[in-house]
C-alpha cells in the first residue's frame, strides 16, 4: 500500500489537487476558528480530517462547502478558485457534504428529495417520469432503497446513502462526510466503507471526518490533523503511528485508551444487577447476565442485536414479555423508570441530547436533577448547596465549563455527556447502564469519562457497558457479545479485536 | 429516524424495492380518508331530513362554506411551510371594513374620503396581502414567534376595525363589492366557483411545481430547503402575502353573501379554520398533509353543521355540540392515520 499510494501522490501532484483551502483565518467574535489553516486533497484519494471537538473541523468543512467566507485565504477546486458564495448551484457541482444531521426532508419521497428544488423546470412536474429519474439513479449507484418510500421512514445508513447518491448526481465528484459513521452498526460502517472504496476507484474524492480513529487506519490514505484552530500535521496515514496521531490531536503523548489494570472481583461480590430469562419479541430473547458489584461488564452487538433494547429494558424504559430484571435483590416494578431508579439503577441513554440534558438549564441544575430532594428540607432546592455539589462533580469528572451556571447547550459533546455521567452517578447507584458512553465524544475527554467510569467501579457500582467501540470496553472485566437477540459468547479481559469483531458479525460458527 | 431515534427498532428485513410506485396508491388512500366520512354524513343527512339532498340546500351548504374554504387553503398553506397565522379571521373583517370605509360617505360611517367606489375591491386585496406582507416583516426579518406575531396582529387588526368603523356595522355596500358574494354563474353561486376554482389551482402547484415542492420542503426541514438552494425566507413572505390576499377575497365573498360589514366579521373563525385543517390532516408541524385533505375537512364541518341545523338542535345547544363534533373528529383522524398529531 506504501509504495502504491507514494506513486498515487507523486502523479497526482501533477494533476491539481481536488480541493485546496490555503492559509485560511476564521473568527467568530472573539473566537478564532481557524487560524491560517489549510488543507490540499489530492484527486482520487480518501483524506481524513481529524481533531477535538473545537479544533475548527466544522469551520473548514464550512468553508470548502461554501457555507462561510473566510476572512483570509484561497480555496480552490481542481486548480480553479472557488465560485461565488452566492452561486450555490456551482458549488454543489464541485464539492457536496454529507452532514451529521440530516439534510434529508422526511415528509418527503426519496425520488422528491433526490430532485429537492430541480424536480422540473418551470412546468408541471412529471411524478412517474421523477421516481423513474430517481430509480435509475439509486440503481446507478446500487442503492436499494424504494423512491416513492418517505425519507423519514429510511435507516439511518439507507438515508446516508441517498445523500452520497444525491450529491453524485449533481456531478461534484470531492464529497465529505462529516463523521458518518457515528451513528452506524459495525456491519452498516464496513458497508459504507466498502462503498466508498467503489466510488474511489470510480474517481471520486473523499474527505473523511470520524473520532474513531482505526476507521482513519482502515479507510484513509491521508490524514489532516487540527487542533486549536491551526493545521498540524498532513501525512501518509501508514506512515503515523496510532500514538503519534493522538499524540498530534491532543498535543502530548496522550496514552492510549488501554484497559485500566483493576484487581479482579471476587465471587463473593454481590450481585447488583441480574437479569433472568428476559424476552422481548422482535428484539431479544433468554437473555441471563449477571452483573457484581464493583465489576465491569461489557455488551456487544449489531445495530440489530438488541443490545439498546435490553439495556432500555433493564432501564424501565421497555418492557419485558418474560423474564425478570432484579436490582441489588429488589425487582422493581417492569417497565416503569421512576421504580428502577428508585432501586438503585444508574442510565445514561444513547441520545444524550433527546433523553440525557435539559439543554437550557445550567449545567448544576442538569446535574443534580435526580438528587434534588437531598439539596434542601421539602423540596426546596437550595442554590447555594445545588451550586456546592455541582462544583464538586464538575471537579471530580473534569468538565470543562465556565462553571455550575453555564447552560449545558454550550458545552461541547464530551462535556456534555460527563454531565450526563455525573448524573448519573449522583445518587450513587448501585447497578450503571450506559448505552453507547463515548459517541461523538473526542479522544481525550473519552479516557477522562472511561476513567470516571472504572472509578465509580472501584466505588462499588456494578457497571454495564453497552457499546459497539472497542475502546469503551477494553478496561471491563468481560465482554457478552450479542447476535440477533441472544448472548452468543463471553470473553473476558485480555481478549483479542479480531475474536470480538468476528463474534459480532456472526462470522464464525459457534 | 434523523439522528433523534432513540428506542431501538426491531431489526427489519432489509427493504426490497416493490415495484416503482408500490407505496404511492397507499399515500393517495390517506389524501381520501375523509372520503368515506362525507358520503356517510350524506347518507346521514339524507334519512334525516329530505330537505338535506335537495340542490337549494346544497348549494346553500356550500356557499356558506366558501369564506371558510378560502380561509383553510390560505391556512393550509402556510400550516405546510411550517409557520402560523392566527390573524387571517381580523383580516376577512378589517380588509372589507377598511375598503369601505374609504369609499362610502362618512355618513354611512366611512371616513369621508369616498374614493370612487370602483376601488373598493383592489383596496381590499391590496389591504389584505399588505397584513400578509407585514407579518412577514415580522416573522421573516424581526425573527418574532409567528404564533405570537399573528396573534398581537389578530387583536391589532380587529381593534383597528373598530375604531375605523366606530364599531358599527357598514351597510350602503357599492353594488361591485356585493356583486361577487351573490353572483350566480351557470347556476351555481359565483363564491363557490371561485373557491373551487382556487383549490384547484392551489392543489396543483402545491403538487405538481417546483416551487409549490418547496412549500413542503421548508416545513418539513428549513436547512435542507436552503441547503437545496430554495430561498426559504422569499418562498415563507410570498404564502404569507398570498394568505392575507385569500382572507382579503373571502372577506369580499361574506360581505357580498351578508350584504353588511359587521364589527365582529370573521371574529372566531380561526379556530374553525384549524379544526378543518388538521381534520384534513395538515400537521401543526409543517411539511405534511395536502390542500385536497383540508378541502375535505371544510366539507365535512359544513355537513355537520348543516345537519345540526336540519335537525333541529335548539341553538343554544348548536355551539357545545358541533365544538364536540370537532373533537371527535380530530379523534378519528388521529385514530385512522395512526401517528401522533403534531
Amino acid at each position: 500500500m506504501t509504495g502504491q499510494t507514494q506513486t498515487a501522490g507523486t502523479v497526482a501532484g501533477a494533476v491539481a489537487p481536488a480541493a485546496e483551502a490555503r492559509d485560511i483565518s476564521k473568527r467568530y467574535g472573539a473566537t478564532v476558528a481557524l487560524h491560517s489553516a489549510g488543507i490540499t486533497i489530492a484527486r482520487g484519494e480518501t483524506h481524513a480530517l481529524v481533531g477535538r471537538n473545537g479544533a475548527g473541523k466544522s469551520t473548514l468543512v464550512s468553508i470548502l462547502t461554501g457555507l462561510q467566507r473566510p476572512d483570509s485565504g484561497h480555496v480552490q477546486f481542481d486548480g480553479t478558485p472557488a465560485p461565488a458564495l452566492a452561486d450555490r448551484d456551482a458549488w454543489r457541482q464541485r464539492v457536496a457534504c454529507v452532514y451529521q444531521k440530516s439534510t434529508i426532508i422526511p415528509t418527503l419521497t426519496v425520488a422528491e428529495n433526490l430532485f429537492l428544488n430541480r424536480q422540473a423546470g418551470r412546468g408541471l412536474i412529471d411524478w412517474r417520469g421523477l421516481r423513474r429519474r430517481a430509480a435509475d439513479l439509486l440503481d446507478g449507484y446500487g442503492v436499494a432503497v424504494d423512491p416513492a418510500a418517505l425519507a423519514g421512514s429510511l435507516t439511518v445508513e439507507q438515508r446516508q446513502l441517498v445523500e452520497i447518491a444525491r450529491a453524485l448526481s449533481f456531478g461534484a465528484t470531492f464529497i465529505i462526510l462529516d463523521e458518518p459513521t457515528a451513528q452506524l452498526d459495525g456491519a452498516a460502517i464496513e458497508r459504507l466503507f466498502d462503498r466508498m472504496r467503489e466510488l474511489q476507484a470510480a474517481g471520486v474524492t473523499f474527505l473523511f471526518i470520524s473520532h474513531h480513529l482505526q476507521e482513519v487506519y482502515e479507510v484513509c490514505q491521508n490524514v489532516t490533523v487540527l487542533r486549536d484552530a491551526r493545521h498540524i500535521l498532513t501525512q501518509p496515514v501508514d506512515t503515523l503511528s496510532r500514538e503519534a496521531l493522538v499524540a498530534a490531536m491532543t498535543g502530548d503523548a496522550g496514552e492510549t485508551l488501554a484497559g485500566v489494570d483493576r484487581p479482579a472481583v471476587p465471587d463473593s461480590a454481590p450481585v447488583v444487577l441480574d437479569v433472568a430469562g428476559l424476552g422481548l419479541s422482535g428484539f431479544y430473547e433468554d437473555i441471563d447476565l449477571k452483573v457484581r458489584a464493583g465489576e465491569l461488564v461489557g455488551l456487544i452487538g449489531s445495530g440489530s442485536s438488541g443490545k439498546v433494547a435490553l439495556a432500555e429494558t433493564i432501564a424501565g424504559l421497555r418492557r419485558a414479555d418474560t423474564g425478570t430484571v432484579s436490582l441489588a435483590g429488589n425487582t422493581p416494578k417492569p417497565g416503569s423508570v421512576p421504580a428502577a431508579l428508585a432501586a438503585g439503577l444508574g442510565y445514561l441513554p444513547q441520545d444524550r441530547h433527546r433523553e440525557g440534558l435539559v439543554p437550557l438549564l445550567s449545567v448544576a441544575e442538569n446535574a443534580t436533577l435526580p438528587i434534588t430532594d437531598r439539596l434542601g428540607p421539602a423540596g426546596i432546592v437550595a442554590p447555594a448547596r445545588q451550586r456546592a455539589v455541582a462544583q464538586r462533580m464538575i471537579e471530580m469528572y473534569d468538565i470543562k465549563t465556565d462553571g455550575p451556571h453555564q447552560p449545558v447547550n454550550g458545552l461541547s459533546g464530551g462535556n456534555a455527556q460527563k454531565v450526563v455521567l455525573a448524573r448519573a452517578l449522583s445518587n450513587d447507584p448501585k447497578a450503571l447502564v450506559m448505552v453507547s458512553p463515548t459517541a461523538g465524544v473526542d479522544v481525550r475527554s473519552k479516557d477522562s469519562l472511561l476513567r470516571a467510569v472504572t472509578e465509580a467501579a472501584a466505588r462499588g457500582t456494578g457497571v454495564l457497558i453497552v457499546s459497539d467501540e472497542l475502546d469503551d470496553l477494553r478496561s471491563c472485566d468481560r465482554v457478552l457479545v450479542m447476535f440477533h437477540g441472544r448472548v452468543v459468547r463471553e470473553v473476558s479481559r485480555g481478549w483479542a479485536d479480531a475474536e470480538l469483531v468476528t463474534a459480532v458479525e456472526g462470522v464464525e460458527e459457534p | 429516524m434523523t439522528g433523534t431515534q432513540t428506542i431501538a427498532k426491531p431489526p427489519a428485513p432489509a427493504p426490497g424495492r416493490p415495484g416503482l410506485g408500490g407505496r404511492v396508491p397507499l399515500a393517495r388512500l390517506r389524501d381520501l380518508a375523509l372520503v368515506p366520512a362525507i358520503l356517510l354524513l350524506v347518507v346521514v343527512g339524507a334519512i334525516i331530513d329530505p330537505v338535506f339532498l335537495s340542490a337549494a340546500n346544497i348549494t346553500n351548504v356550500l356557499q356558506q362554506q366558501t369564506e371558510l374554504a378560502l380561509l383553510v387553503l390560505a391556512e393550509a398553506i402556510i400550516l405546510i411551510a411550517g409557520k402560523f397565522d392566527l390573524s387571517l379571521e381580523s383580516t376577512i373583517g378589517l380588509a372589507p371594513a377598511l375598503a369601505l370605509a374609504l369609499v362610502i360617505p362618512a355618513a354611512s360611517n366611512g371616513l369621508g374620503t369616498e374614493l370612487p367606489a370602483a376601488l373598493a375591491i383592489p383596496i381590499c386585496l391590496l389591504a389584505g396581502m399588505a397584513i400578509g406582507a407585514f407579518n412577514g416583516l415580522l416573522i421573516l426579518r424581526f425573527k418574532l414567534s409567528a404564533f405570537i406575531v399573528t396573534l398581537g396582529m389578530l387583536i391589532v387588526l380587529r381593534g383597528l376595525q373598530i375604531g375605523i368603523t366606530g364599531g358599527q356595522n357598514l351597510f350602503d355596500i357599492p353594488p361591485s363589492v356585493l356583486y361577487l358574494g351573490n353572483a350566480v354563474w351557470l347556476g351555481v353561486p359565483a363564491s363557490i366557483w371561485i373557491s373551487g376554482t382556487l383549490f384547484v389551482v392551489g392543489i396543483a402547484a402545491l403538487g405538481f411545481f417546483r416551487h409549490g415542492r418547496a412549500v413542503y420542503a421548508i416545513g418539513g426541514n428549513t436547512d435542507a430547503a436552503r441547503a437545496a438552494g430554495i430561498r426559504t425566507d422569499r418562498v415563507v413572505w410570498i404564502i404569507l402575502m398570498v394568505g392575507g390576499l385569500l382572507a382579503a377575497l373571502a372577506g369580499l365573498l361574506m360581505t357580498g353573501r351578508l350584504g353588511s360589514v359587521a364589527a365582529a366579521q370573521g371574529d372566531g373563525m380561526i379556530f374553525t379554520v384549524f379544526a378543518a385543517a388538521v381534520i384534513g390532516g395538515i400537521s401543526l408541524d409543517g411539511g405534511k398533509g395536502t390542500l385536497f385533505g383540508a378541502l375535505c375537512g371544510v366539507v365535512v364541518l359544513g355537513l355537520i353543521n348543516n345537519i345540526l341545523t336540519l335537525a333541529g338542535v335548539s341553538a343554544q345547544w348548536i355551539q357545545a355540540i358541533y365544538g364536540a363534533i370537532i373533537l371527535i373528529a380530530l379523534i378519528l383522524a388521529r385514530l385512522t392515520s395512526g401517528k401522533a398529531q403534531d
